[in-house]
């Protein structure tokens, strides 16, 4: 039943990111302004927000791992299983927001980058969340465990601050789209495509975030066992 | 000030005293970083005005590193680390005085590399001078607050000295903006620091707070 349900899940996933490529490429209007290069809105934002939501999956498994890692330290595993796997979608969203920005920007604004504040922030937060990642390949054993929560929360508390330092700097990005006030909000020809594409990137995103869980799951388990059969030799 | 935290704080300045190699080692290392970037960017004129705070700054931040490394490195022979972890005093008065003890010595570092910044930059001070007696403390603290801290928790790691260098920085990245925006301004008298200074001292506040916080989590993490 679960394998069904998993198969299901995939197949939903696949159809879906075929139908948000349609509607992206075939369906959507050109921008009256940007012509065909604000297509990429349809990757490059459902990418960016959704860094977001995995990095905050991330914190709240290091906060889960540490409160537990005493009083349940099975659960705790599981926490830091998803800490890991949160972490590692996270910085592939966040690397294709980032690669899809600049080709963007080069048309719309002709520079490939700026300092402000919404990139900055993207970087940082993919400086920090590729340190979190190192940090855990230098370090072994349960310390290292204890150790990556500790960073990943640190890194969290750093976002708001870096933030808004940036917007004191300077800001070029555009406005938000959606809910900005006066102007704001996008035509339904083009507001289907980007929330079709959006949903599909969401689907394809929880489906690896699933299984590199699951994979990380497995291996605490193998470790545990090997060390459980070392001890006992 | 309790006991504990004053026995610390002495125990890591005799040490420092009879060899003095954090303070020299730094010294060396940020006055090669400001001899390196006169080279490279060959300041004259205004722009080396505009330039000058982002070096003092950056300097700063290399030098202090290797100071930092030590700062742990130095308590793992003759097992002292495991020997503190026994110690039933709380692991946040060792974390502060190690912190307070690693900001006098770059504090040291940058009275004495200041001269030589003068010269090589033929620096004038447009702004408010003093404003930098403010400045620089507290970017400094947020430098060596957070250093001493992720040091700490680098200490386990296969490569430390590297690691150390690779998680601070990023976590840094804020307060450098501000400490740098904020001398820049105060060489060039163009804006008014004020905001900046702000900004570091909520900066320091928080992150001071939580590695106090999280440093026992980290320190005995085993």
């Amino acid at each position: 039943m679960k394998k069904i349900a998993i198969g299901l899940y995939v197949i939903v996933t696949v159809v879906l990111l075929a139908w948000g490529y349609y509607q992206a490429i075939y369906v959507a209007p050109n921008d009256a302004m940007q012509g065909e290069i604000a297509r990429i809105i349809y990757y490059h934002v459902p990418h960016a927000s959704l860094s977001f939501i995995f990095f905050g999956v991330s914190l709240v498994g290091s906060i889960g791992f540490l409160t537990l890692r005493r009083s349940h330290p099975d659960r705790a595993q599981s926490y830091d299983a998803w800490a890991l796997a949160g972490a590692e979608i996270g910085v592939v969203f966040c690397t294709i927001a980032l690669i899809t920005g600049p080709i963007w920007a080069r048309r719309a604004w002709g520079i490939w980058w700026t300092w402000d504040a919404r990139l900055t922030t993207t970087l940082v937060l993919w400086l920090i969340y590729v340190s979190y990642l190192l940090l855990r390949r230098f370090s072994a054993g349960p310390q290292m465990q204890t150790l990556a929560a500790v960073l990943g929360i640190f890194g969290a508390l750093d976002v708001p601050i870096v933030y808004m330092s940036n917007r004191w700097w300077r800001t070029q990005h555009p406005a938000p789209v959606f809910g900005g006030g006066e102007g704001s909000g996008m035509a339904t020809s083009m507001l289907y495509p980007f929330l079709w594409n959006m949903l599909a990137w969401f689907a394809w995103g929880v489906l690896i975030l699933g299984i590199r869980f699951y994979v990380e799951r497995h291996h605490q388990k193998i470790a545990a066992a090997e060390a459980k059969a070392a001890l006992e030799a | 000030m309790t006991r504990a935290l004053w026995s610390h704080l002495v125990k890591d300045l005799r040490i420092e005293w009879r060899s003095l190699d954090a303070i020299i080692s730094m010294l060396f290392f940020s006055g090669l970083v400001v001899v390196l970037f006169s080279i490279a960017f060959d300041p004259r004129g205004a722009f080396s005005q505009q330039i000058a705070g982002g070096v003092l700054c950056v300097a700063t931040m290399f030098a202090s590193v290797s100071a930092l490394n030590q700062a742990w490195a130095r308590e793992i022979r003759h097992q002292v680390m495991d020997a503190q972890r026994m110690v039933p005093s709380p692991g946040a008065e060792l974390l502060l005085a190690k912190v307070i003890v690693n900001f006098f010595f770059v504090t040291i570092v940058q009275i004495a590399l200041a001269p030589f910044f003068v010269v090589f930059y033929n620096l004038r001070i447009v702004g408010q001078a003093w404003l930098l007696l403010l400045v620089l403390p507290l970017g400094t603290w947020a430098l060596v607050s957070n250093g001493v801290f992720f040091a700490a928790l680098s200490m386990s790691s296969r490569n430390r000295e590297l690691l150390l260098s690779l998680i601070l920085f990023p976590i840094f990245i804020p307060a450098l903006l501000a400490m740098v925006q904020a001398t820049t301004s105060i060489f060039t008298g163009d804006s008014d620091p004020t905001l900046w200074i702000k900004m570091l001292f909520g900066y320091d506040i928080i992150f001071t707070t939580v590695s106090l916080l999280l440093f026992d989590v980290v320190f005995h993490a085993e």
